[in-house]
Parts: C-alpha cells; sequence; structure tokens
C-alpha cells in the first residue's frame, strides 16, 4: 500500500502539491507514483525563474524503467528546482514527501490549489487504476 | 489474470512488485531493482524463470532435425551436457527465436525456448519434426530457477541434493547434468558465472526458500534486464524477431556457415544477404548525457543515416545510460540520438558492457 499523506494535494497524474506558511506550493511525486517507476536514476527540475502554467509538464522523472513527465498543478513562477536531486535521484524513492520535493513555486492564483483532489479524493482515483 | 509460475504465490508473499510479462504475472522487483542487480554483480541472486519453456526432442534422428532447424550447428556438441545458444529461422532469415540445446545423448537434446514464442516455437518444432519422426515434449512439470553471480554456486551447492553436488560444481562453462528430473547448467543471462536449475516444479518452492537461506537475493525481471543488457546480450522481440536476421542483429557469430554442404532453414537467405552487404548492423550505445537510452528511440548517424535503438536501460555498473541499436553498417564510433526532442551524443561501443563484474568497455 502507498502512503497518501492527509494534508497534501493531489493531481491524477500522481503529483503532490503542499501549501507552505510562506504561501509558496511544493510539489513532487506521490509514494504510488515512486513505487511504479521504480529506481529513479535521473531527474530534471525547473529553473527558478521559469513561468509554468497549470497542466504544463516542466519536469522529467527518469527511472530504470520509464520517463515520465512532472505536471505543474498550478499556474505560477517556479522559485526553486531540488538541486540535490540532479546527484541523489534516489531521494524521491526514499522520502517522496520530504527530501525528494521536485520544485517549489509561487501560485499566481490559491484558488488552483484548493481545487486540486485531497487526499480521500487521490486515493480514490488510485483505487479505481488499480481495478 | 495471466498465466502463473509454480513460485507465483512465494513472490507475492515477499512483497514481489508483480507485472505482466508477455501473458505472465512475473516478478519485477522485490523492492529496489538497482539493489538487485548490484547483488548479482558481486554475490549472488537468484531468478524465477519458469515462463521460459523447456522442450525435449527425442528420436534416432533427432541430430539431423536440429541441424536442419537451427543456424548454429548441433553438431559441434559431442560431450554429453554441451550447451549451444541458436537461432531458429525462417526460409526468409527472420528470426523465429533465440534458444539453448543441450546435446543429452544422439537420441535426445533438449531446448530451452523463450515464454513469448513458446506456441510459435512448439508449433514450428512440430511441423518439421514428423520428417525426422522426432517426438517434441514441453516440459511443463519442470521450473527453472537461474542462480547468478560470483557467488552463486558455492552457495546454491549447500542446498542441492548432497548427491549431486560434486557432479554440478565441476561443470565447465555451458555444461549442464542431470539426476534424476534435476538439471544444473552453468549457464544464464547475466554475463556472471552461476547455474541455471531445472526441477520439478512442486519442488521450486522448498528449493527456492533454500536458496534463500542460504544467501541468495530473489531478484526480479527488472535487474534480469539490466544484467542481460550490460552482458551484452539480446533480448527476443527487443533486439530482434522474424522481421531481421541474425547478420543485423549482432548474432552473426552464431550461425555456423561450415560445413556448406549443411542446409539449414534460412541459409539461402542469410548467403544472398551476406553477398549483397548488410545495410544494418547491431552495436552497444553509451549516453553521454544524463538521460536514459529507451527501445524505438531514433539514432541519428550524421552524413551516413538513421538507426534505432531496439534496448535501452540505465546501467547499474557503470552509472550511465546504455543500449543496443540497429544502425547504418556504415556507422563508426558516434552518434546521436533523440531523446524528447533533442539530439544527445552517443559513444558506440561493441558490446559487453559489463563482464564477470567488470566494466569492459571505455567510458
Amino acid at each position: 500500500m502507498s502512503n497518501v499523506p492527509a494534508e497534501l494535494r493531489f493531481l491524477k497524474s500522481h503529483e503532490w502539491a503542499r501549501l507552505e506558511a510562506d504561501g509558496t506550493i511544493t510539489v513532487g511525486i506521490s509514494d504510488h507514483a515512486q513505487q511504479a517507476l521504480g529506481d529513479l536514476v535521473f531527474v530534471e527540475a525547473p529553473e527558478a525563474g521559469r513561468r509554468v502554467a497549470a497542466g504544463e509538464a516542466c519536469a522529467v522523472v527518469e527511472s530504470v524503467k520509464a520517463a515520465s513527465d512532472v505536471y505543474s498543478p498550478v499556474s505560477g513562477e517556479v522559485i526553486a528546482g531540488n538541486a540535490d536531486l540532479g546527484g541523489q535521484p534516489e531521494l524521491i524513492n526514499q522520502d517522496p514527501y520530504g527530501a525528494g520535493w521536485i520544485m517549489r513555486i509561487r501560485p499566481d492564483d490559491k484558488a488552483q490549489f484548493a481545487a486540486l483532489l485531497d487526499a480521500k479524493a487521490y486515493e480514490a482515483a488510485l483505487a479505481a487504476e488499480t481495478h | 489474470m495471466g498465466l502463473r509460475t509454480p513460485l507465483f504465490d512465494v513472490h507475492v508473499a515477499s512483497g514481489a512488485r508483480m507485472v505482466d510479462f508477455g501473458g505472465w504475472d512475473m516478478p519485477v522487483n522485490y523492492g529496489s531493482q538497482i539493489e538487485e542487480h548490484h547483488v548479482v554483480r558481486r554475490d549472488a541472486g537468484m531468478f524465477d524463470v519458469s515462463h521460459m519453456c523447456v522442450v525435449d526432442l527425442r528420436g534416432a534422428r533427432v541430430r539431423d532435425f536440429l541441424r536442419r532447424l537451427l543456424a548454429n550447428d548441433v553438431a559441434k556438441l559431442t560431450q554429453a551436457g554441451k550447451a549451444l545458444y541458436s537461432c531458429m529461422l525462417r526460409e526468409h532469415g527472420g528470426v523465429i527465436d533465440d534458444l539453448i540445446v543441450y546435446y543429452m545423448d544422439d537420441q535426445w537434446y533438449r531446448m530451452v525456448v523463450n515464454a513469448g514464442t513458446r506456441d510459435k516455437d512448439l508449433e514450428w518444432l512440430r511441423a518439421h519434426a514428423g520428417g525426422y519422426e522426432v517426438s517434441v515434449e514441453p516440459r511443463f512439470d519442470l521450473a527453472m530457477i537461474a542462480v547468478q553471480g560470483p557467488g552463486a554456486r558455492q552457495r546454491a551447492a549447500t542446498v542441492l541434493e548432497p548427491g549431486f553436488v560434486a557432479r554440478a560444481l565441476e561443470l565447465g562453462y555451458f555444461f549442464g547434468a542431470e539426476h534424476g528430473q534435476w538439471f544444473v547448467a552453468r549457464t544464464g543471462y547475466t554475463g556472471e558465472d552461476g547455474w541455471e536449475v531445472m526441477l520439478p516444479a512442486d519442488r521450486a518452492a522448498e528449493f527456492w526458500a533454500r536458496l534463500r537461506e542460504a544467501g541468495v537475493q530473489p531478484c526480479g525481471l527488472g535487474a534480469r534486464d539490466t544484467l542481460r543488457l550490460e552482458a551484452g546480450m539480446n533480448l527476443y522481440g527487443n533486439d530482434m524477431d522474424e522481421s531481421v536476421s541474425p547478420l543485423e542483429s549482432g548474432l552473426g557469430w552464431t550461425i555456423a556457415w561450415d560445413p556448406q554442404d549443411r542446409d539449414f532453414i534460412g541459409r539461402a537467405a542469410l548467403a544472398a544477404q551476406k553477398a549483397h552487404g548488410v545495410p544494418r548492423k547491431q552495436v552497444g550505445l553509451i549516453l553521454q548525457d544524463r538521460a536514459v537510452l529507451r527501445s524505438h528511440q531514433k539514432v541519428v548517424v550524421p552524413a551516413v543515416g538513421e538507426g534505432e535503438v531496439t534496448s535501452g536501460t540505465f546501467s547499474p555498473t557503470l552509472e550511465r545510460s546504455i543500449g543496443l541499436a540497429r544502425v547504418p553498417s556504415q556507422t563508426t564510433d558516434r552518434c546521436e540520438i533523440e531523446i524528447r526532442g533533442r539530439l544527445l551524443p552517443a559513444a558506440v561501443v561493441r558490446p559487453p558492457f559489463v563482464r564477470h563484474g567488470k566494466i569492459a568497455v571505455a567510458l
């Protein structure tokens, strides 16, 4: 079973998003996604300053098995990509909701965050996917 | 639900991630694929390969039959238990399957064919067997476990039936021996030393558990793929199929041209291809950039032409992406690979990439 933290929001495409105290949003891929991909070997995180639109592919995670796009959950400006993933892509496998974060975004409109799937809805989406 | 090997329940109980592989529910890993890869390079891992099909071929003329059906020549096999790797070809030279055949005695050869091609292989064998009065018997009663790695034989020997151990440990490379319903061969698909053990299906779970107690790590098909690719071994369906000949698939070395009067199926087509010049060849690739080669990516050889990646992965040993590709024959030492809209440089090398735990190419 994969871990779906209750405080996070999700996309059906398996990204998670966390609203930080300073109003920025941290983004990564879910525990389910990292399990499905297997050992991660390369991550291309976006650079700070890049404008992204909600639903835009803005990072790539590549595992032994497959390459997968990571979609931005909101529109806004990337304020950081996780530089640690360059040398240690396995952080995503080890700690997908912590050290394995991929990017931080300053959203144009926080309402976009509120509209994302909550943990319960994401769990339901996972259940539907595996049946 | 897919086909299941006798070890299916064991895999599920040990937390394996199961995937469909050619219609079979197989373990892709039991945790980390990369860790499983390293354990085979450094010590000992085991793979459930019971989905592969063992076929016993018997008859007074079985040797003649195989000399007609296989591009390699079983006449090279003169010692009991000796194995030969060969392609089985259509008349036009396309590869029906690649396989291993063991010479058991003058009236009995044992063949191991791929899971995904099993039905068409059996059909092909049977279609030609009649003329030679050869019986074709798939051994669905046997399971197969590959124990691989520098420590594999020693560890596995501690749990093999005592009366069989000495003979099994004496086997040279590419030799097998039987003991009752058990068969041990010093073969594999990882580039490491080890055994492939065929055994009665109802004994498989117990033997697997005992190997585990002896320190052999269960490994999934994910690690099997990265290991075989590092070892420069082809995967049927990826690196060759019925649309290409062995000459275009890096398997020219498996064709036995001599004696010249041996008329194996596909010979005329291969000879014609050779006479006209083979337009494409198989090469190894090492990607110079941070991305991963995958099958079907386009290969661009500047001023020469284009080709295609047939297998690609991340090599845990090289910590680079490696692959096999079919490219124009004039390709030399460089090419470019189209990955997500960009052309990334790759070095063209001669496989294997890794042999017996050591890097075998220049990085």
